[in-house]
């Protein structure tokens, strides 16, 4: 038997651990499976801000990058610096536009995605041929320059794992750009790819990327997603199964300061039966403006019998001022699943834990350091890349010396711990 | 030789009505060595007392006083007052995930001394202790109290009673929900303690069994956010016997 349902649940801020697993219900109303997708600019229109992928973002300080005429990131005067650092196994290319391996995983469901696919001239093909196993990691590093700072430009990376291939490919962004990106992620039959994209990004820079993967017959997918730095970052990783036995481990995490808009808007399209899917983002938010969107979706189509699927999103509010807005979507089209679930909370910074661990004789600033590692320390584990996991580890101290100034001053509120509701 | 006195404490708690009173003048001295218990019935502030002591945020102070040794503690920060010499072992320990057992007990007891253990001998002291109070080793590894049971919680707490050897320490009901074997177990760690260290103890409890392990030379009736009476040891199986119905009774007409 097969059931329609529609499981979206607004779990805008919402309240701790308010863990829950859903069952089959009732019929679809603006199903992500009808979402308009497409490779052309005038199917996809400049957004007010007030359509459903948009409502949550500043569109205003995006606007640049809605434009249909980008430059290339990495071309003269484009401000964008790539370098790419292969391991001996792995090939690079750049290609031209026409080059027929792009464009295969999927297609734009933005406006960013799609002037992002207009715009480049040439891209960025990373390749792990058939049976090889890197033996070491791949870099590719986007470093925006200052002069360039202001000038909107689109990058297109490819990164394929054909039969069998084994990698690691961690894509960076530092510095200032405007930059606007496609990251497509081709994994072929049996292949196991990690792909790491970390926005270290400096004051000033807005990023969006439309990272889009197609998952070939028993290939895994690792996918990790770290932002840090920027003013506005705008990631939408969509997965995408295509034959049986595929598996995507979705990680992401994240950390807003003041005025920093840092946005993951995932989509995983089960649309064939017996794939796997986890997704866990974490995010720690601090400082007055500080803003978060995590949106999950995942749809789970008719034919696809024996999914099984869980996605998580966590925050913790260390300050006042910051919002977190996390909304997973879980559609489900047949009852012949294995497991689908999803949990979504967002805390404050719990008091109660800040006095046992003071209590102990530990200082303040250093029992606020204890808790938001822990709050990590899980997810970074997770992650499999040990370069990738010690920066990260050094990045959250970064993030909690610039937290302690703006915590201290910051009375304890006598009401003790409460959920952002 | 430590002495930690509370003269005429006034306690209120936040809520969400506004302060309400709780301790209406606690006078009570505690020296080393000595072990003072504390019982009575549910809701009469015993609790309240024990955070105040330990600084929760949540308990105002509004008069008396309370020194450890001269020192003034109401005006030292949580950390400060753990730091002093004070301990708390909670009636409901807190778990903090994500922050291992080990990396708990280490970082806090650098905190109290002001220096790092020696990696050596720390390790050697904690699996001693932890095999002492029947706690498996696996749980240096496991996040502070995530997933531990009532009676797991009971023993960490004083886990760290023995590592962290406090000056004085405050027991609230640490004997609550534990079977027979653990309570025998976690009354020797608190008797070995005050063996080792002349901790002074305040324990809080709602039973005499726990005080046929735990020797008290002094037994004070709580009742209404005060001490209503305080006796040798014979007071508690007398409580124990008669319940609290004589003091609720007087007490009443002294309420603020
Ligand atoms: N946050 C709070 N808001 C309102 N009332 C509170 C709050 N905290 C404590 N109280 C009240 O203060 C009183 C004393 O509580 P306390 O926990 O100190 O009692 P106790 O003697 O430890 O009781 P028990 O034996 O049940 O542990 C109770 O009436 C309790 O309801
Ligand atoms: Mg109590």
């Amino acid at each position: 038997m097969t059931t329609t349902t529609d499981l979206t649940t607004d779990h805008s801020r919402a309240v701790a651990d308010g863990a829950h697993t859903h069952g089959v219900g009732a019929k679809p109303q603006g199903s992500r499976a009808e979402r308009l997708t497409s490779f052309s600019l005038d199917d996809i229109p400049v957004p007010t801000g007030r359509e459903e992928e948009w409502r949550f973002s500043p569109v205003a300080r995006i606007q640049p990058l809605f434009d249909g005429g980008l430059g290339t990131a990495g071309a003269d005067g484009s401000g964008v610096r790539v370098t790419v650092d292969a391991a001996p196994e792995v090939k690079v290319e750049t290609v031209g536009r026409d080059d027929a391996r792009l464009g295969r995983a999927g297609k734009p469901g933005d406006r960013t995605g799609v002037t992002a696919w207009n715009a480049f001239q040439q891209a960025t093909v990373v390749t792990v041929p058939a049976e090889a196993v890197a033996s070491d990691v791949t870099s590719v590093r986007f470093d925006g320059e200052q002069a360039g700072a202001a000038t909107p430009s689109a990058a297109h990376v490819l990164v394929r794992a054909e039969r069998h291939a084994e990698a690691v490919v961690v894509i960076d962004h530092a510095g200032v750009a405007t930059l606007n990106q496609t990251v497509e992620i081709d994994v072929a039959d049996g292949a196991q790819l990690t792909v790491v994209s970390v926005q270290d990004w400096a004051d000033g820079a807005v990023h969006t990327s439309s990272h889009r993967a197609r998952l070939g017959r028993d290939a895994k997918l690792k996918h990790v997603v770290v932002t840090f730095g920027g003013d506005v970052v705008r990631i939408t990783p969509d997965a995408e199964f295509t034959a049986e036995g595929g598996e995507v481990e979705m990680v992401g995490l994240y950390f807003a300061d003041a005025d920093q808009h840092q946005e993951h808007r995932l989509f995983v399209d089960h649309a064939v039966p017996r794939c796997k899917s986890r997704v866990t983002y974490k995010g720690a938010l601090q400082g007055s403006g500080a803003h978060t969107v995590w949106v999950g979706d995942v749809l789970i189509q008719a034919d696809a019998e024996g999914t099984d699927t869980y996605e998580l999103n966590r925050n913790l509010v260390l300050t006042d001022g910051a919002r977190a807005d996390s909304v997973p979507n879980l559609e489900i089209e047949t009852g012949e699943i294995d497991g689908a679930g999803h949990a979504s909370a967002t805390g404050r910074f719990d008091d109660e834990q800040l006095f046992y661990l003071m209590a102990r004789g530990i200082p303040e600033t250093d029992a606020r350091r204890l808790v938001v590692r822990g709050f990590f320390a899980e997810l970074i584990q997770e992650i499999g890349v040990e370069s990738v996991e010690e920066r990260l580890i050094a990045s959250i101290e970064a993030e909690l010396e610039k937290s302690m100034s703006v915590i201290t001053g910051v009375a304890t509120p006598a009401g003790g711990a409460d959920e952002a509701e | 030789m430590s002495t930690l006195e509370i003269r005429d404490l006034h306690v209120s708690v936040e809520t969400k009505e506004g302060p309400k009173p709780i301790l209406r003048g606690v006078d009570l001295t505690i020296e080393s060595g000595q072990t003072h218990a504390i019982m009575g019935p549910n809701g009469s502030g015993k609790s309240t007392l024990a955070s105040a002591l330990a600084g929760h945020p949540k308990y105002q102070v509004t008069s008396g006083t309370v020194t450890l040794d001269g020192e003034d503690v109401l005006a030292m920060t949580v950390d400060e007052r753990a730091r002093a010499g004070l301990f708390l072992a909670m009636q409901y320990p807190v778990e903090v995930p994500g922050v291992s057992v080990a990396n708990f007990l280490r970082t806090a007891k650098t905190a109290i001394d002001g220096e790092a253990p020696k990696l050596r001998t720390w390790g050697r002291e904690v699996k001693d202790a932890m095999s002492n109070l029947r706690i498996d080793s696996a749980f240096s590894e496991r996040s502070v109290n995530e997933g531990f049971s009532g009676g797991e919680k009971k023993r960490h707490e004083i886990l760290q009673m023995e590592l962290f050897k406090p000056q004085i320490a405050i027991l609230d009901e640490t004997d609550s929900g534990l079977d027979v074997d653990a309570l025998r177990v976690v009354s020797e760690g608190v008797n070995r303690a005050k063996e080792n260290t002349d901790v002074g103890v305040l324990l809080i409890t709602h039973y005499t069994r726990i005080l046929r392990y735990i020797k008290p030379d002094f037994v004070h009736v709580f009742v209404d956010g005060r001490i209503a009476e305080e006796g040798g040891p014979e007071l508690a199986e007398r409580l124990e016997d008669e319940g609290y119905d004589k003091y609720v009774g007087t007490a009443a007409p002294a309420a603020v």
